[in-house]
């Protein structure tokens, strides 16, 4: 994006650094001083909750690591071990485990704004993309990190999820038994999901890095959806919006610290306290609150391979978007249609949630059918047919008399 | 000079970079395989892949749960009654089409892996409306010769590879 501002190093000192490794200079043009569209609301505060959402993830991880042991012999009451033993071991271990649902609650929260705002429309593209990767990052790191207590839930999410992989025709069975180590899970598994569950948060890092890059060539996305048309529409990062961010993620560490402090459990499984027995199953197999939609779409089908391959599809289709939505308009503000379709697929998507939480059969198995039509159709229908008939509403001429146009607009 | 005079033909230099480029994806490649061989089940998971178990002691009409592979197996020793039933279903339109007689050695003793071929919890056994096993996970039900009958797993559970040593040894394996 161009910058009217151009740091200036003030002393030899600044200078000096300047011209042998310009960190200062990228700070202040990039952080401190980078032009932000002024009129961003509160839901673009999320990106910076998600950057120390994913510190705090790292933080805490790199110390449970300290206590932890990842063997089938140890893991449980390591964990236990942390929980009474280790000085503040249970306060480092509710911050990470309730840490992983709010990393997704803000998420969900993030990828729902872009989608609202067509933040993934030409030319943010490939910001979108890198979203999804890290998404998808995320699913798998928690997915493994869940395994690492080596509770009762632990074991037998990771020996279903695992078996999806053997639906797959031909390769299945040996790409199974490469994943486990083994024939089911156990010591080979556990060893190499805690490796990875190390290692995955630091690629995610990477991925949010190119994220914020791919950010910095054209800009923020705003609430109207126009592009910034010079020095009138933007404010500088700093203090503009360093203010808001760190104000929206003190709300967010309030209901953080509601979970930590008075509710740690509220989001676990209390079969995860039970340690991990490969010849008793519970009775009620489910996954953690953040994969329950795509576990709904899993078993809305009756066919095993159909039912694997749709729950990767909806995933899979959030990398099509930018080219599945037709319409040139961004904002969902000045698309009065489809924003009846919009409430109705978070709808959708919150029962989907709760749906997947619920036994499968009779009323249940129905919705959750339902529901996974209008989840894909959303997509694959709606959208690229949408963009082509909708009638958008007048736009504003510019973000930074959006407010007066709109009033214009009223009055006319 | 030389891609003035014939731009399309093969050169010698087009050579050394296919060459060369061929040498290096062979390299990579057999560097990469133990890196992904390594995850592989390895010699000491194969080892423990066999197992005896003493079968004197289980009683008609009750079974044994034993650990193979780190999965359940169960030894059935049927009653006759049990065999009967099994084999009166055998020309049933069921959804994984085998007769009792092709799932046992002895009708007497059915031994099969005890992970629903669904998504592999461990069904519960002499329970369902087959009386064979539930898996309660997502409700399949299996008849007494370890048949899918109802639910959403495909096929009927698997019996492992197994021989009687003698009248009262069984090897897995
Ligand atoms: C993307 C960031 C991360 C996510 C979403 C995440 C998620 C999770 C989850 C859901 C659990 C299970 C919590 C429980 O029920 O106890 C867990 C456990 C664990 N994680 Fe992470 N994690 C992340 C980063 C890290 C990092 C960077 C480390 C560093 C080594 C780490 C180390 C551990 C350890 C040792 C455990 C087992 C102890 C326990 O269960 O509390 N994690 N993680
Ligand atoms: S795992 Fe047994 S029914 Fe799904």
């Amino acid at each position: 994006m161009d910058t009217d501002y151009k740091y200036e190093p003030k002393n030899g000192l600044t200078r000096w650094l300047d011209s042998r490794l310009p960190l200062m200079r990228f700070t202040s043009e990039h952080v401190l001083q980078f032009p932000t569209p002024k009129n961003l609301n509160y839901f673009w505060t999320f990106g910076f909750i998600l950057t120390m959402c994913l510190v705090t993830q790292i933080i805490t991880g790199i110390i449970l690591a300290m206590h932890y042991a990842p063997s089938t012999l140890l893991a449980f009451d390591s964990v236990e071990h942390i929980m009474r033993n280790v000085n503040y071991g249970w306060l480092i271990r509710y911050i990470h485990s309730n840490g992983a649902s709010m990393f997704f609650l803000a998420v969900f929260i993030h990828m729902f704004r872009g989608l609202y705002y067509g933040s993934y429309k030409e030319p943010r593209e490939v910001i979108w993309i890198l979203g999804c990767i890290i998404y998808l990052l995320m699913i798998v790191t928690a997915f493994m990190g869940y395994v690492l207590p080596w509770g009762q839930m632990s074991f037998w999410g990771a020996t279903v999820i695992i078996n999806l992989v053997g639906t797959l025709p031909l390769i299945g069975e040996s790409l199974t038994q490469m994943l486990l180590g083994g024939f089911a899970v156990d010591n080979p598994t556990l060893n190499r999901f805690f490796s990875l569950h190390y290692l995955l948060p630091f690629i995610i890092f990477g991925v949010v890095l190119l994220h914020i890059w791919a950010l910095h060539v054209p800009g923020n996305n705003n609430p109207v959806g126009l592009s910034v048309q010079g020095k009138q529409d933007t404010v500088a990062f700093h203090p503009y919006y360093t203010v808001k961010d760190f104000f929206a993620y003190t709300v967010f560490l309030l209901l953080f610290c509601y979970f930590i402090f008075y509710n740690p459990n509220a989001l676990g499984h209390a079969d995860n306290y039970i340690e991990a027995d490969a010849m008793v199953t519970p009775a009620h197999i489910v996954p953690e609150w953040y994969l329950l939609p795509f576990y709904a779409i899993l078993r809305a089908v009756p066919d095993k391979l159909a039912g694997v391959l749709l729950m990767f599809g909806a995933i899979a289709v959030l990398f099509f978007l930018p080219w599945l939505d037709t319409a040139k308009v961004r904002s969902g503000r000045y698309r009065p249609i489809f924003r009846y379709f919009y409430v109705l697929f978070v709808i959708d998507c919150l029962i989907l949630g709760y749906l997947g939480a619920q036994v499968p059969e009779g009323i249940y198995l129905f919705l959750s059918r339902v529901t996974t039509i209008y989840y894909f159709a959303f997509f694959l229908l709606v959208l690229p047919i949408l963009g082509r008939i909708e009638k958008m509403k007048p736009m504003p001429i510019g973000i930074s008399n959006s407010e007066l146009s709109r009033d214009m607009v009223a009055a006319e | 000079m030389s891609d003035t005079l014939d731009d399309d033909k093969p050169t010698r230099r087009d050579f050394l970079y296919i060459t060369t480029g061929a040498f290096g994806v062979v390299g990579a490649a057999s560097v990469a395989w133990p890196l992904i061989d390594q995850l592989n089940p390895d010699a000491s998971v194969k080892a423990v892949s066999t197992i005896e178990v003493d079968i004197s002691s289980i009683e008609p009409g009750s079974f044994l749960k034993v650990a193979w592979r780190g999965k359940p197996i169960y030894i059935r020793r049927r009653t006759n009654e049990e065999i009967a039933d099994a084999e009166k279903d055998d020309n049933l339109n069921l959804p994984d089409p085998q007769k009792d007689m092709e799932r046992v050695q002895k009708k007497e003793w059915l031994v099969v892996v005890g992970v629903c071929t669904h998504l592999g919890c461990i069904p519960i056994a002499n329970q369902g409306e087959y009386e064979g096993w539930f898996c309660p996970c997502h409700g399949s039900h299996y008849d007494i010769s370890g048949r899918i009958r109802k639910g959403p797993a495909p096929t009927n559970l698997e019996i492992p590879p197994y021989e009687f040593v003698s009248d009262s040894l069984i090897k897995i394996g």
